[in-house]
């Protein structure tokens, strides 16, 4: 499906329309707000600049600096592109990402993005469920986690000549958390094709997760049997679990996660308080119910 | 001359400080000023750490005592930025709330390495001038041997804090390194002579 130019919202209006949805007091049935959005005691309900949400970051691929992913990924070329599904599936797939287009067309879904390093934005992707993906194939009984890779090329990715991180970059959900409806597979934000820089052409986005669980610029999604080790576990196991969930109450070892700087409020705006699974709670909770969160980070 | 030149480089070590208030006023500090700022001192203490451990190497490099004619100058500055820059966390990030400041200097490692080596800094600054050189004798050069520690804690504060070692850290790390052996290698070769 083709996105006619006259179809895109500028900017402004997009903020415009969300205050005027916000003020009705009701979620439209074309722009999906996740729930947690409206009902929050949240501070920053307010959209991140499109600026921000492009300039400033985590993207090693191109390097470590939070400008080097703008800078460096500007002449990526990202077509032609496909995903393999395969691992424990009854028969893998490939899909290019024109079928994907055509297959599964994308809404928009306004998150909260919560950085493992203690900052956050609220970002409007536009993307699809993950499980409307995961359906075209038929997992075997053997299938537990779901491992996602992102693509190897350091032609084009000056950051994997270095070894910063288990190139390609690897992620991991469970099963049931893959196939949760908030988790969604993202082709664009602020109504646009997804830039270079915030993983195009497509990208993971688990809003309850810390950002770096949402693997960028993904070609490969596979079923497992056992829990995949993504990157950042392997970079530092103690640091970096496989769950990732943004959890106030359990600080990364080394610093606090139990308050957040909003992007683009402001040198006078004061932290926030970090939410429960990033003011997700409600939807997700009882995914991790009866487990012990501090063990499970 | 030497007047002049001291005037110089006291405007150029400056420039850490009107970059930002430059930035600032014409809104250029990006995405998360807070970060940037404390970061910015921060950073630019670790450099001045470096420029002040420069002096005595360059000094044996170029047969040359004018180096250590700037080398108070520079010890000042660090204490100065490092001042700064603990000042726009306790003050900019966490608003003088101090019950979560508290908490990360016993907690968190990077925090508590950090804080201690701004209080290290803290007796040198105090003893920087002539007049404490003459009464300390030769106890003074003891105590300004905390630098080293400080630099080595500075460091370790960076690499703690950052989420992996590539690339600054790594690089301050080696600048480091290098500036400490140095030190060694020309110690035991004096002692051989």
């Amino acid at each position: 499906m083709k996105i006619l130019s006259s179809e895109i919202t500028p900017e402004k209006i997009y903020k415009n329309r969300r205050k005027f949805i916000k003020q009705l007091g009701l979620t439209s049935s074309v722009f999906y707000l996740a729930p947690g959005l409206l009902n929050s005691t949240h501070a920053s309900n307010n959209l991140t600049d499109y600026n921000y949400v492009t300039s400033y970051n985590n993207y090693y691929e191109f390097g470590t600096g939070k400008s080097d992913p703008a800078q460096y990924s500007k002449d990526f070329i990202s077509n032609p592109w496909s995903i393999t599904i395969d691992g424990e599936v009854e028969k893998k797939i490939i899909l290019s990402m024109d079928d994907i287009k055509k297959l599964f067309p994308s809404e928009e879904r306004i998150y909260r993005l919560r950085c493992v390093e203690g900052w956050s934005m609220v970002i409007p992707w536009m993307g699809f469920s993950l499980n409307k993906l995961l359906k075209k194939v038929n997992p075997t009984s053997k299938a537990k986690y779901v491992k996602f890779e992102s693509v190897l090329d350091p032609e084009q990715m000056r950051g994997q000549r270095y070894p910063i991180l288990d190139w390609p970059y690897k992620e991991g959900l469970r099963i049931d958390e893959a196939m949760h409806p908030l988790t969604i597979m993202v082709t664009g934000l602020y109504g646009k094709e997804l830039p270079n820089q915030n993983g195009s052409p497509i990208r993971l986005m688990v809003p309850w997760k810390y950002g770096f669980k949402s693997a960028k610029a993904i070609v490969k999604i596979s079923f497992v049997e056992k829990m995949p080790t993504s990157s950042w576990m392997k970079a530092s196991p103690r640091e970096y679990g496989f769950y990732s969930n943004v959890n106030p109450n359990v600080d990364h070892p080394r610093w606090s996660q139990a308050t957040e700087r909003v992007i683009g409020e402001g040198i006078m705006s004061p932290r926030i308080p970090t939410l429960m699974f990033n003011g997700y709670e409600e939807e997700v909770a009882h995914l991790y119910k009866d487990m012990d969160l501090k063990k499970y980070y | 001359m030497l007047r002049y030149s001291k005037i110089f480089v006291f405007l150029i070590c400056l420039w850490p400080l009107c970059s930002i208030i430059y930035q600032l006023f014409y809104n250029k500090l990006g995405a998360e000023p807070v970060d940037k700022i404390i970061n910015h001192f921060g950073e630019w203490t670790l450099i001045f750490i470096f420029l002040t451990l420069s002096m005595s190497p360059l000094k044996k490099i170029t047969n040359s005592t004018i180096w250590i004619k700037f080398r108070r100058m520079l010890g000042l500055f660090v204490f100065f930025y490092a001042s700064i820059h603990l000042l726009s966390y306790v003050g900019l990030d966490y608003r003088f709330d101090f019950q979560p400041i508290i908490n990360d200097v016993l907690k968190k490692k990077f925090v508590f390495i950090g804080f201690a080596a701004w209080l290290l800094l803290i007796p040198l600054a105090i003893t920087s001038s002539n007049k404490m050189m003459r009464i300390l004798k030769h106890n003074w050069k003891k105590i300004h041997r905390l630098i080293y520690v400080i630099g080595i804690f500075g460091v370790l504060h960076f690499i703690w804090l950052s989420k992996t070692i590539f690339f600054k850290p790594l690089i301050f790390l080696i600048i480091l390194i290098f500036l400490l052996l140095f030190r060694v290698t020309f110690n035991k070769s004096g002692s051989k002579v």
